[in-house]
Formats: C-alpha cells, structure tokens, sequence
C-alpha cells in the first residue's frame, strides 16, 4: 500500500497552522489599527467648508479672543457658532469685495445663516457640555489642539471614549489657570506669560516657583482648587 | 478461585465474552466505513434538518423584529432563552463527567459510553451558548462580552456574574473539545488505516494527527488524557455553578440563595446523565451495540441519575426550609406561590418528574429495562426543564411591587427556537454517528486486553 501522504506533508501541516494563527494574530492586529485610524476617527481629517474660514489667521494673526465668536462656550453646553451679523462686524469694512467672503455677504443679504460643516462630531449618546470643561480649568487647546495654527479647521484628537476616559481618569494632567484656559498652547510652552507667573505667585508657596516641576506643581494645586475628581460613572456622559 | 470468577463477571458486564481485538473494531467501525445508510438514520436526519430551518426561521425573525417576539415583559425578563440556556449547558455536564471524573476514579463502565456523552456535551453546549446571544437585544454586540483592547478605554464588567458565565461556559467548550478529540485520535487511527478511498483516509489521517499506535505515542498519550482529564474535573463542578450565581448574587427573593451552586450542579448531572441514556438506549438498540452498550453500563447511569436526583430532591427541600427560615413575609409568599401560584401546575409537574419517578430506580429491574428507563430519563429531562423554568421565570413574576406583576406567556417563536436547537442538537449528533467512532475502540481493546492478561 502507498503512503497516504508525501513527505513533505508533516512540513505543510505545520506551515498551514503556523500560517493560520499568525494570519489571525494579523487580521485582528489590522482591525485594532484601523478603528483607531483617521479614517474612522477623523482625526486630523480637515472638512469642506463654504467658506474657508482660517483660525491661524483670526486667532494667531490678529488675536481675536475664541469667544468674540463661540459666544456661549462659558454658559452652554454647546459653544456655538457665530451668526453672520459677527463677521461682518468687520467683514463689511475688510475684504468686502473678496470673492472669498461672497458666501458670507449672501447670507448677510438673504438673512439665510451660512452652513458650517461640523469638524467635532459626538455621537449623539454622549452628553458632552463646554461650560463645565471651561469652568473646571481645562482649555480649548487639550481637545481643539493649536487652532491657532489651522488653515483650515481639523479635529485634532481622536474623540474616541478611550481618549475621553484618559482625561477623565486623571484630570489632574490637563488642567490649567482658568486665565489661560483660552490660550490655544500647552500649558508647558506658558511658563513665561503673566497669567501663569500671577498663577504661580498666588497659589504655590514660595519655595516651590522656581522648581523645574512647577508646572506639575500647579496643577496639583490646580485640581484642589478646582475640584477636579475622577469622573468616570457611566451617567457622566451617557445620561 | 472465586476471586477470578468475580473478575471473570466484572468483564462480562462490560464486553460480550467472545469480543476479540478485531470483533470490537469491526464492529464501532464498520458503523462508519462499511454499513450502508439506513432509512432509520435519513428520518432521523430529515427530522434534524427540518427543525434545524426551524432555528434559522426564528432567528431571523428574532433578528428582523428584536426580543419583542418573545413572550417576555418587564418583570420577567429572563424567559425561555434562559430557561433553554440553562437547560442545555446542564445535559452538557454529563459528558465531562464521565470522561473526566469517571476516568481518573477508573470507573471501567465508562468505556463505552464516554464518545458519544462527551459529543452530546459539545451539541449540548453549542445549543446552551445560542442563547445568551439571541437573548441580547443586539445581538450584533455580543462580542461586548470579550475583553480585548477597544477603542472605547472600558473592559467587560469583571464584577458580573454574567462575565463569569461567558468565560466558564467557553472554558467548558473549549476543554470538552480538546478532550473529545484527544481521546479520538488513536480511533481515528483505525478508521484510516481500514477505510479504503485514498481521499477517505486521507481526511482520517490528517485528523488522526500521524498517530502511529508506536508505544511512545501511547505513553503521551495516556499523559496527555490524564492531564487533561485533572484539568477537566474541576470544570464539571464550576460551569454550573458559575451559571447559579448568575442567579443566586442577584437579590430577587426566590434566587439569593447559598444552596444555588451544589443544587444546579446536582441537576444538571441529574439532567445530563438522563440524556445520555435518551441517546444511549435506542443507539444500542438501532446498531446493535447491546454488547458494548450493556445493561450493566445502563443501570450504573441509572444509580448515578438516582443520586443525583436526590440531590436535586434535597435542593428543592432547601428551598422551603429557606423560606420558612428567613421568616421573612415576601419570601415565604413567593414560595407558597410557587405550587399554588397561577404556575401551580408546572411546580407539581417538576415534582412528580424529579422527585417521585425517578423512585422508581431503586428497583434493579426497573434499572435494566430499557424502555422503562428511556421514559424516566424523557420523564427527567421534562423535569428538569420546568425547574428551571420554576427559577428562573416563575420567580421573576412575583416582584416586590404589586403594581409590576405580570404573566409569561410563551409566544410560537419561544417555543418554535426551542424545537429549532434540537435542530442543531439532532443534525450534528447524527452527523457524528455516520463519520465519526461513536465508542473508543481503543478503550474497549483495552478491556480485552486486560481481560486475556488476567484469563492467563
């Protein structure tokens, strides 16, 4: 009687099994990866607009303030988005005849507010309010980034829950002085502005301040201050 | 010389005095390689496919529609698709036993009968597992349940007993297969080198795994089996208690109760060793097989049934004496409520199956009638499935609030997935009778072997 199977079948067997699980250990290693990639999360992902609205230019160049247009950022749970009669507080007098600004004047004329694509999309069982973020010491910047730096606007963070919970376990890691909470830097590149040497002088004891480790120092003290707790019960957010 | 001829009895329980190394092999095998298909098994088969379409119907309209098809409310949540779960994953305890903790006790009875329980144990826990999932409002989420790194930060909640279930319940799986299978290999063996299609025995080889019958490859054999089987014995005992926690942590008053774990899993023994003879009896009967599949082997299933079943008789005591004991108003209503409830009739139907026929195993004559033990173990089987739906949806529909109180009314689509599981039950059991050595040819030559060692 023949052999049932060749010599080199053993070989084969092993391949095929060592093949399978590595194949499996990779497909799931890819699907990890992928719901992680901006292709699910957006991030960094920059979105059309009708207008192409530059945050690096009124916010970086000219230094207008985050809330001359997100008007209810400190009393809401939306920041909002500014009416047209906002940009023409100086559009009617700059780049008036901008091809650019056409939308804008439009909508001026026509009293139809112009369409803003959302950049920042929570799903919507997830209850989220700036006002206490603002309130709490935690700036623009450790969700928004450097807006200051954005041609065009981008989600600058994941906004995955992973990436919620990371601050929400350990607030204590991104609080700031609530004068600088509309600052669009880490609080790391501040070190020299008046509002956090003011912070330094009023809060930590004098042998402290010129510690390297003042900013960790600050924000320690911060977090007392401002009672920032572990907020990680599920009603938090899903209400 | 006695003592040889009590030796000389011991074997003749077991094997049919003429059994040779080549009669028992021809005989398991030849089941699978040289009989034709006969008629009894198409039906059988039909029957299996038929209900199986069943299955996928009222899943996909499970699907299609959500949960609501179901007779479940508010109060009683938990309806069928536990009271199945739970009914399911008990007749899948019989098989570990007898495979594990029979083996490591050197129960010889076990021999012959361990294949096919240890097969009905996976059927039996690949219906049990259908249901936590179908009872999930979405289903599509079940893999929630595996803790592997999300995107959302959070883990399953380790603190459930819920988690517990789903990690003892795919242990217990997992185990049952590799033992089932390990045990399989050297029969697997034999089928190969009797089958005569190149392709046949190719399919044979490649799951026989090279075995070559040399006596290395027995040494590890019998290591790897031992091993597996001490890892296993554990497990009997943990499935179902992991599943009675499910129960017995949660505050509903009929539940919150230490005697939970050792009562389910006396039940589920009681339950499973029942199925196991639902199977044996007519499969012996239909193949021939009384010679392998003796009375002796019948009736020591039945003992086992009948402690068993005290167990479970003592664990329904335990619950009155609880009620009465805690003194407590609610509780000791929700127990009267029991046997004189609206659900009275199903209370007294357990009774009588698990309480008052299976007395009828005391008697040895009764033990070894197949027709009358084959209606016991149905008439446990029954039993069984209304203690668990006495716990599980009966306690559920007495709340604390009046105001809350409800009925369970099964609707078509409870009971046309119950019929769909013994679908799936039914179709791979007879799948498994066709291609695979349904009694370890080895084990049995063993006995032979033992048996010509001792003659001598």
């Amino acid at each position: 009687m023949p052999q049932l199977f060749s010599r080199s079948a053993d070989m084969m067997l092993q391949a095929v099994l060592i093949g399978g699980i590595l194949l499996v250990t990779l497909l799931f290693s890819a699907l990890f990866a992928v719901v992680r990639s901006p292709d699910i999360t957006n991030q960094n992902v920059t979105i059309e607009q009708t207008v192409p609205f530059s945050h690096q230019h009124h916010v970086g160049d000219i230094g207008i303030d985050c809330r001359y247009c997100h008007q209810s950022v400190e009393t809401s749970a939306i920041a909002g988005v500014p009416p047209t009669q906002v940009c023409m507080n100086c559009h009617r007098e700059l780049w008036n005849q901008s091809e650019m600004l056409a939308p804008v004047r439009e909508s001026w004329e026509t009293g139809q507010p112009l369409v803003w694509n959302r950049v920042h999309d929570l799903p919507d069982y997830v209850y989220f309010n700036h006002s206490i973020h603002i309130h709490k010491g935690i700036g623009c910047y450790e969700c928004h980034g450097e807006v200051d730096q954005m041609r065009l606007t981008r989600q600058a963070e994941p906004l995955t829950m992973h990436w919620c919970l990371d601050c929400h376990r350990n607030p204590e890691a991104h609080v700031r002085p609530r004068s600088l909470v509309f600052t669009p830097k880490p609080l790391e590149d501040l070190a020299d502005t008046t509002e956090f040497q003011e912070a330094v002088a009023t809060l930590l004891a004098q042998d402290a301040r010129d510690d390297s480790g003042v900013v960790e120092l600050l924000r320690q003290r911060l977090a007392t201050d401002y009672h920032l707790d572990e907020r990680t019960d599920c009603y938090t957010c899903h209400r | 010389m006695t003592a040889t001829t009590q030796q000389h009895d011991r074997f003749d329980d077991l094997i049919p005095a003429e059994a040779t190394y080549e009669s028992v092999t021809a005989e398991v095998a030849d089941i699978v390689l040289e009989r034709p298909v006969k008629r009894g098994w198409l039906v059988g088969m039909f029957i299996g496919f038929v209900l199986l379409n069943v299955l996928l119907v009222s899943i996909g309209w499970l699907f299609a529609i959500g949960v609501g098809v179901w007779g479940i409310n508010v109060p009683i949540a938990w309806g069928f698709a536990i009271v199945n779960f739970v009914w399911w994953i008990g007749i899948g305890h019989a098989g570990t036993l007898i495979s594990a903790i029979l083996f490591l006790l050197h129960q010889e009875w076990r021999t012959s009968i361990n294949r096919f329980a240890e097969a009905m144990t996976l059927f039996a826990v690949a219906c049990a597992g259908l249901y936590p999932l179908l009872h999930l409002g979405r289903p599509k989420f079940f893999y929630w349940l595996v803790p592997y790194p999300a995107t959302t930060g959070v883990w399953p909640q380790f603190r459930s007993p819920l988690m517990w279930d789903f990690l003892a319940v795919s242990t217990y799986g997992t185990v049952s297969l590799l033992f089932w299978y390990l045990g399989m290999v050297p029969d697997l063996a034999t089928l190969r080198d009797r089958t005569v299609g190149k392709w046949k025995a190719r399919a044979f080889g490649l799951m026989a795994l090279g075995w070559r019958n040399s006596a290395s490859h027995w040494q590890h054999y019998q290591r790897a089996y031992l091993l597996l089987a001490a890892l296993a014995t554990p497990l009997v005992v943990s499935v179902h208690t992991t599943v009675s926690w499910d129960f017995s942590t949660g505050i509903v008053p009929a539940w919150h109760s230490t005697v939970f774990p050792p009562y389910f899993v006396g039940g589920a023994i009681f339950c499973g060793f029942a199925m196991v003879l639902v199977i044996a009896i007519p499969l012996r009967h239909f193949y021939d097989l009384k010679g392998l599949i003796t009375d002796y082997h019948i009736d020591c299933m039945a003992k086992v049934m009948l402690a068993a079943g005290l167990s479970v008789s003592y664990g329904y005591t335990m619950d009155a004496w609880g009620a009465w004991y805690k003194n407590e108003p609610f509780d000791s209503y929700i127990y009267t409520n029991r046997f004189s409830g609206p659900y009275a009739g199903v209370y007294w139907g357990l009774i009588v199956c698990n309480c008052l026929i299976p007395q009828l195993l005391w008697f040895p004559k009764v033990r070894r009638h197949p027709l009358a033990l084959f209606g016991i173990a149905l008439a446990i089987n029954v039993g069984m499935w209304l203690e668990r739906f006495v716990i599980i949806s009966i306690s559920l529909h007495r709340d604390y609030m009046p105001s809350t109180w409800e009925m369970y009314y099964p609707t078509v689509w409870d009971w046309s997935l119950y019929a769909g599981t013994f679908g799936i039950f039914v179709s791979l059991l007879f799948l498994f009778l066709r291609l695979l050595p349904a009694i370890s040819m080895a084990e049995v030559r063993e006995l032979v072997h033992q048996r010509e060692e001792e003659q001598t």
